[in-house]
């Protein structure tokens, strides 16, 4: 990844780059992780099925499609957001980053890095959503606290109960940032 | 070394890496389609793998590449790991050289499936018998190539080398790669306890170098970069989307359905008995369709008892079985002899499995086979299920195990294939179904209610005579947990079909040695087929709860005598591992001796206790204690500290087991605190996160610390489970130690603690 895909001049560059593409009628552009997309599913499908059934994309997850757990996070202009219920139309041009965009495995983010060293996961369906909280998070708080890594990370599940390890995780990746 | 999917290979690189056992399924869905015959393979054979052949075990590819084959599956406690660390031992290639291909019934042997805890301890040990046949044949074969015999060359990395002469090699690929070994073993047992036996002496453990470390989780990157492929992931060609509607009470019978107006893409809407289901083209024009469907049905109000009286109804059933599960002395005598007496009642709610991504599957029916894709921890029953459910044979029905989102028992990942093979078969077309968050918790299959009654008799000194324990429970026809038929599959009894099991009795597992003990199990019965409260297997069935029963109940004796609780506990004990577990936990914790409840208690502010809770389950041994704080204003509690120790024998992977019991304590804490599955005359109304709260970030205990006793002299146990067994007994018996309440019902929720506060002495 050439810097931090979050970045959102970035992603903003990357979409106003492209505003000659063409665009089928009955569709519409998405800005995710750095790549201008037509999409074609209706205005008032959610995001998460768009980018799970469209772009074929497996980091963002269904959990409860009610805004309760934080599996379908994705980063929204950089602010962690539920795609699960947030339709399509609204996303606009800011750009959407996924777990995908983050990085790989051959070159993980900082905080994917932080979970793959702590081993942070057990069936990891979650994973997805308290990483990219995590990367919200530091973003406005590089060096957070326990209890304030805790208050941050209230609104996800994780069902197995890999919690402590997560907190870990959460801050080896703000001090590796520091 | 990664694990390896059906379709994350091209079929070309399979057949170059595997050899041409595993041929016929080995196409990726997206890339080549499900169709076996679409690829041009073989036609659809789906009899599971020989176990009496090594090669349906393990294959070996030319770049020396090992494949190991298996029915258990990954349940995401680190289990394919353990699985590629034992044969990359036995063969003594590098971990990264294995693959591991797990619960496929057209290529993996039937292992029964996964439950118990027992997939190292009984799971691994025909795929461990295998690596070491495997490595006799590949010295036998280099021994005929470097001319020397087998005794003078050793292995490493997949490397056979002359000892005399280390320049002479020979590579486990040049030697068998891409080839049948054709070599037979001799099988034993079946399903779940699936053994083989070959001439090949597998290794002691005084020789591992990779069993035994911390060997990184072999899926972690992949899943924390959104490569990984769960079952939620699976698409293949043709796909749409279905999802159910389920009746709004047991017992009510479907009328009429109207067809759903203006969603965009409906498929059709599907009616069979009392299921009934939407198929669209889309997701979301699934989800559309099955809210604003119009189904009438013949009752819409529950008939079963009232929340509220649950505990007294169980109690009240005549049991439809009883049986005595253990029975040391004349416990009636000596309860009649006994100079003190004391009883105590304990329960234990329903809970619900609640998985993270609710149940979904893939499934293709065709005119005369269907495939499959799940998260089931049982494959091959499943295969049998749907087979039934379909009115096919079972050979003609093909599962592929695709991980999923946690499991912890028999949730509803079975019953969603079955939903969505319904489906596709009233479609024609592959049909993927997730479920909603509500078809899940209000609808998985859950863990039972337990209550438990135990007495004890106290000599004149305060030693236990006599222990009198009775555990009532549903289970048999109440506990179905096997998908292995159509009724036990809730689409199978929404058409029409009943669930079948076995009665099988719970009790408390301890080993203490009271002069005369008793327990006992019975079954009360609790209506089943078409209910969102059937019940089935629950991480460590029942015995959470047995053990709260048991462990709650050693520590109101130690009280009743006076006696610190841990103190008591090892009077008791004889068995050196008990013992040292118990030990080991409190030394960990800085456990102090004293009598509970602790002296001088005020009766109002922040309390703070500790307790002790100990169990086996088979051979596992678990000890925990617990820190509490307990604000006796709101009746909150908050687990400052738990201490774990945990013996299950040989360790195979020390890291992954932290891990594994880290999480199983934070999930059994989450069951003791809040966890409990409410209903009313309308149905189910625990339905999401918040009418079915679990524990989140700022309410998981501030530290856990597990310690680890590793046993190499004995062969690995199970560790799936254990750990969630010593959990509520242990905050109960902390909060009891702050406070002086003590707690018989779980959850231990504000309202309780408060209610046990006013009643406390």
């Amino acid at each position: 990844m050439n810097g931090d895909p979050t970045d959102r001049r970035r992603q903003v560059a990357v979409l106003a780059a492209s505003p000659l593409a063409p665009i089928p009628s009955g569709a519409r552009r998405l800005a995710v992780n750095g790549t201008v997309h037509s999409v074609r599913l209706p205005p008032d499908t959610p995001l998460l099925y768009v980018l799970r059934d469209e772009l074929h994309l497996h980091g963002p997850r269904f959990g409860c499609g009610l805004g309760q757990c934080g599996a379908c996070t994705v980063l929204l202009d950089g602010t962690a957001v539920r795609s699960c219920t947030l339709p399509v139309s609204a996303v606009g041009d800011l750009p959407v980053t996924t777990l995908e965009g983050l990085g790989t495995p051959d070159r993980p983010h900082a905080v994917q890095q932080a979970f793959i060293e702590e081993q942070a996961v057990q069936c990891g369906y979650c994973i997805n959503g308290w990483i990219m909280t995590t990367v919200s998070l530091l973003a406005k708080t590089p060096n957070p606290s326990d209890p304030q890594i805790r208050s941050a990370l209230s609104g996800l599940i994780c069902r197995c109960g890999a919690h402590m390890r997560i907190f870990r995780a959460v801050r080896r990746a703000a001090q590796q940032r520091s | 070394m990664r694990m390896r999917r059906p379709w994350a290979l091209s079929r070309r690189r399979f057949l170059k890496t595997s050899g041409a056992i595993v041929v016929a399924f080995a196409m990726p869905p997206a890339v080549l389609g499900s169709h076996p015959d679409a690829a041009g393979a073989a036609p659809a054979r789906n009899a599971s793998a020989d176990p009496a052949q090594l090669d349906s075990w393990l294959a070996i590819a030319g770049n020396g590449s090992v494949t190991v084959l298996t029915g258990k599956v990954e349940l995401g406690m680190g289990v394919s790991t353990a699985f590629a660390q034992i044969v990359a031992e036995e063969l003594d290639v590098p971990v990264r050289a294995v693959s591991v291909v797990m619960g496929d019934t057209a290529r993996t042997p039937d292992q029964g499936g996964v439950g118990g805890s027992t997939s190292i301890s009984i799971g691994a040990k025909p795929v461990r018998q295998a690596a070491a046949e495997a490595r006799r044949v590949l010295l036998d074969l280099a021994s005929a190539r470097l001319g020397a015999p087998a005794a003078q060359l050793s292995v490493r990395d997949g490397v056979v080398r002359r000892v005399d002469d280390p320049t002479r090699t020979a590579s486990y690929g040049e030697l068998i790669g891409g080839r049948h070994f054709d070599v037979a073993l001799t099988a034993g047992g079946g399903s779940y306890t699936l053994g083989v036996t070959g001439s090949a002496r597998p290794k002691s453990p005084d020789q591992y170098t990779i069993v035994g470390t911390s060997v990184p989780r072999i899926d972690i990157p992949d899943k924390a970069t959104g490569r990984f492929t769960y079952v939620v992931d699976v698409r293949v060609p043709g796909m749409v989307h279905g999802r159910v509607i389920r009746p709004p009470v047991p017992g009510a019978t479907l009328l009429r359905a109207e067809d759903a107006p203006g969603v965009p893409g409906l498929i059709k809407v599907v009616t069979r008995g009392n299921f009934a289901g939407v198929v669209a083209e889309t997701e979301w024009g699934a989800i559309q369709a099955a809210r604003t469907l119009t189904l009438k049905w013949s009752i819409t109000t529950a008939t079963w008892p009232a929340m509220a009286d649950l505990y007294a109804a169980m109690w009240a059933m005549p049991a439809r079985t009883r049986r005595v599960m253990a029975q040391v002395g004349d416990v009636d005598g000596a309860l009649a002899s006994a100079g003190r007496t004391i009883q105590a009642r304990y329960e234990w709610p329903f809970q619900a499995h609640a998985m993270m991504g609710p149940g979904c599957a893939v499934a293709e029916v065709r005119d005369r086979g269907a495939t499959v894709w799940s998260s089931t921890q049982h494959p091959h029953q499943l295969q049998r299920g749907i087979a039934e459910l379909l009115g096919f044979p079972a050979d003609a029905v093909h599962v592929i195990w695709v991980e999923g989102a946690g499991s912890y028992g028999r949730s509803g990942a079975e019953d969603v294939a079955g939903d969505a093979a319904l489906l596709s078969q009233a479609v024609g077309r592959p049909v993927r179904v997730q479920w909603m968050r509500a078809d899940d918790t209000a609808w998985d299959p859950k863990g039972p209610p337990v209550v438990m009654a135990v007495r004890a008799g106290l000599d004149e000194r305060g030693t236990i005579v006599a222990w009198d324990y009775l555990a009532r429970a549903f289970s048999g026809s109440g506990i179905p947990p096997s998908p292995a038929t159509a009724g036990n599959l809730l689409a199978g009894q929404l058409t029409g079909r009943s669930a079948a099991g076995v009665d099988v009795p719970t009790t408390v597992q301890e080993n203490y040695a009271f002069a005369a003990k008793r327990k006992v199990g019975e079954i009360v019965p609790w209506p089943q087929d078409g209910s969102p409260l059937r019940t089935s297997n629950l991480r460590a069935p029942s015995q959470p709860a047995t053990t709260f029963g048991g462990e709650s109940f050693v520590d109101e004796i130690a009280a009743a005598v006076g006696v610190d609780p841990l103190e008591f506990r090892l009077r008791y004990l004889r068995n050196p591992r008990d013992l040292a577990v118990v030990r080991a936990a409190a030394q960990r914790a800085g456990w102090t001796s004293r009598p509970s409840p602790q002296s001088g208690i005020s009766r109002s502010g922040l309390a703070t206790g500790r307790g002790i809770a100990y169990a086996p389950r088979g051979n596992t041994l678990v000890a925990t204690v617990a820190e509490v704080e307990v604000n006796q204003a709101t009746g909150q509690v908050h687990v400052t500290r738990l201490v774990i120790a945990h013996d299950c024998g040989l360790i195979i992977n020390p890291d992954g087991l932290l891990g594994t019991i880290e999480a199983n304590a934070v999930q059994s804490t989450s069951r003791s605190l809040k966890e409990e599955v409410h209903w009313g005359p309308s149905g189910v109304t625990s339905v999401d996160w918040v009418t079915y709260p679990i524990l989140r970030a700022p309410e998981i205990p501030d530290h856990i610390e597990v310690v680890l006793i590793n046993r190499p002299d004995l062969p690995p146990f199970g560790a799936g489970e254990p750990a969630s067994v010593t959990t509520a007994p242990a905050i109960a018996n902390a909060i009891f130690d702050a406070t002086g309440a003590r707690l018989r019902t779980v959850p231990f929720t504000p309202a309780r603690v408060k209610t046990a506060l006013q009643h406390r002495a």
